[in-house]
């Protein structure tokens, strides 16, 4: 569903992915893991459509992508790490659901909004709220309802619990896994955090500083079995912290 | 010896619906240790660190049957009073660099400024306790660092500046507010444990105010567990799993794990939590 080969991503002088590749199936969940700085985000953004410069080959669900081209929506939509961040504070809910479908003139939004609600655990009666009268964890909630209103079947999501107590982080995990499940949605997830790798993904791949460490299936994880020292060293972090 | 000691403390805030109450009577007493303060957004915790440094104001109202800090009382302080102690006798730790410091100040001066407000200290002087102050937080290279301004460093080492700036007075109290939140995985454990140094060369107390209830549970002495403004539960470092309050259990058990084999993370039942009380 998702090819990246050889990518190669510079800002001005500074490269900051040096040849990354890797595949993800359709239906499958990725993850890619490393530090603040080690490319992870940039990689989602080129997925995206949001990086000038880059080379080497990208496809998503079969089709290539050229310099300067922006994936289509339909295709592909990204989840944010900060809910609060991410929605219009003015807009309501049902603004913030119903725009994709303005934009692609589909009907029946009146019903498809309503759907989308009940599919991410959010009562009807939040519909006409804005974002400062939601917690975090439901405005995650409308967060990823309106990436899956066009019904794509990759999300990119960029660390997207991380904001949220853990708790809530429990509710938007479950949440991300039985939508995953039902819609048979490709992810590609990127995080520091490899106990939610654990619980969301199939395989991984370690960065560091733009490079591929490693590759792992999430088995692997489970049971500390990282072959690489920096694979090791990050597992032995996240379990003595 | 007891370094802090509050009973009954109570934040109210006004809102249309009459006073809402966010700290409901909380009584607890602080050493020379590092006692963890765990709870979700909205628990109160931040409220009460807050209510500590004297630093809730109008049109919030603070009561306490007693909140004394060295034999001090802190209720009704007048502010000049209380401004010569902030800073100087205990100090505050915030969750992200990014917003604490100042963005035009080289980052020395900053640091330099709480000096300059309760010392007497000149110039020079002051400077070299600057220096000291980013050693102790294992910056290799003081001097450059000084000179820099905020956006010129990383997010750890904006925390370390932050708790430099803090220790420069070698305050008794230390509060951190979710200190290493914003920060990397990488870099969280370097932190914590400079803040654990520093508390145990220096015998300060520590109040780590956090919602990582694992992490509090590695670094504190003790564990105070909070849940709609009040404290559930107390433990020890050591008795995480021991921990029988059903909100304390929910929380444990919703943190997903390494070998993570569970279909569906357990939520915590608020209603049930809510009929419990």
């Amino acid at each position: 569903m998702i090819g990246i080969e050889n990518l190669v991503v510079r800002f001005g002088p500074t490269t900051v992915l040096h040849g990354v590749s890797f595949d993800v199936t359709e239906g499958e969940s990725f993850a890619l893991v490393g530090e603040s700085g080690s490319g992870k985000s940039t990689i989602l953004k080129a997925l995206a459509g949001q990086v000038q410069d880059w080379s080497g080959r990208m496809t998503l669900g079969g089709t290539g992508m050229k310099q300067g081209d922006a994936p289509h929506a339909r295709q592909v939509q990204m989840v944010f790490q900060d809910p609060y961040g991410s929605l219009h504070p003015r807009r309501s809910v049902d603004d913030t659901l119903s725009e994709p479908l303005a934009i692609h003139r589909i009907g029946n939004r009146d019903a498809r909004v309503l759907a989308m609600l009940d599919a991410v655990g959010l009562p009807r009666r939040f519909r006409f709220r804005l974002p400062h009268q939601l917690s975090g964890g439901q405005r995650q909630r409308v967060a990823i309802a309106r990436a899956l209103m066009l019904e794509p079947p990759v999300l990119l999501l960029d660390e997207p619990t991380s904001a949220l107590d853990v708790s809530v982080q429990a509710e938007i995990l479950n949440l991300l896994k039985g939508l995953r499940e039902e819609k048979n949605l490709t992810y590609l997830l990127v995080t520091h955090d490899l106990p939610v790798v654990s619980f969301l993904c199939d395989r991984l791949a370690i960065l560091r500083q733009g490079r591929i460490e490693e590759r792992a299936n999430v088995d692997a994880l489970r049971e500390g079995r990282l072959t690489t020292p920096y694979g090791r060293e990050l597992f032995l972090r996240s379990t003595q912290g | 010896m007891t370094l802090l000691s509050v009973e009954n403390l109570r934040v109210t805030f006004p809102s249309d619906q009459g006073p809402v109450e966010v700290v409901k009577g909380l009584s607890f007493s602080l050493g020379r240790e590092r006692l963890g303060i765990v709870g979700e957004s909205g628990s109160g915790k931040s409220m009460t660190g807050r209510a500590v440094m004297g630093l809730i104001g109008k049109p919030a109202r603070v009561t306490a049957d007693r909140m004394e800090f060295e034999g001090q009382d802190l209720r009704n302080l007048p502010e000049s009073r209380l401004r010569a102690l902030r800073g100087a006798r205990m100090s505050m730790v915030l969750q992200d660099p990014k917003f604490s410091l100042n963005p035009v100040i080289r980052i020395g001066d900053q640091i330099a400024e709480a000096l300059e407000f309760h010392t007497a200290l000149n110039a020079r002087a002051r400077r070299a306790k600057v220096l000291e102050a980013l050693e102790a937080v294992r910056i290799d290279d003081p001097e450059r660092v000084a000179r820099q301004y905020p956006h010129e460093v990383s997010g750890g080492m904006g925390q370390r500046v932050m708790i430099a700036m803090m220790v420069v007075m070698e305050p008794a109290l230390m509060i951190a507010d979710e200190p290493t939140s914003a920060l990397d995985v990488s870099v969280r454990g370097q932190v914590l444990d400079i803040m654990d140094d520093l508390v145990r060369r220096r015998g300060m107390g520590l109040m780590l105010i956090s919602h990582d209830l694992n992490m509090v549970a590695r670094w504190c002495d003790r564990i105070l567990v909070m849940y709609q403004g009040r404290i559930v539960e107390e433990l020890g470092a050591g008795q995480l799993s021991a921990a029988s309050h059903p909100y304390t259990r929910g929380l444990l058990a919703s943190v997903p794990r390494i070998d993570e084999d569970r279909p569906r993370l357990p939520v915590l039942d608020r209603a049930a939590l809510e009929a419990a009380r």
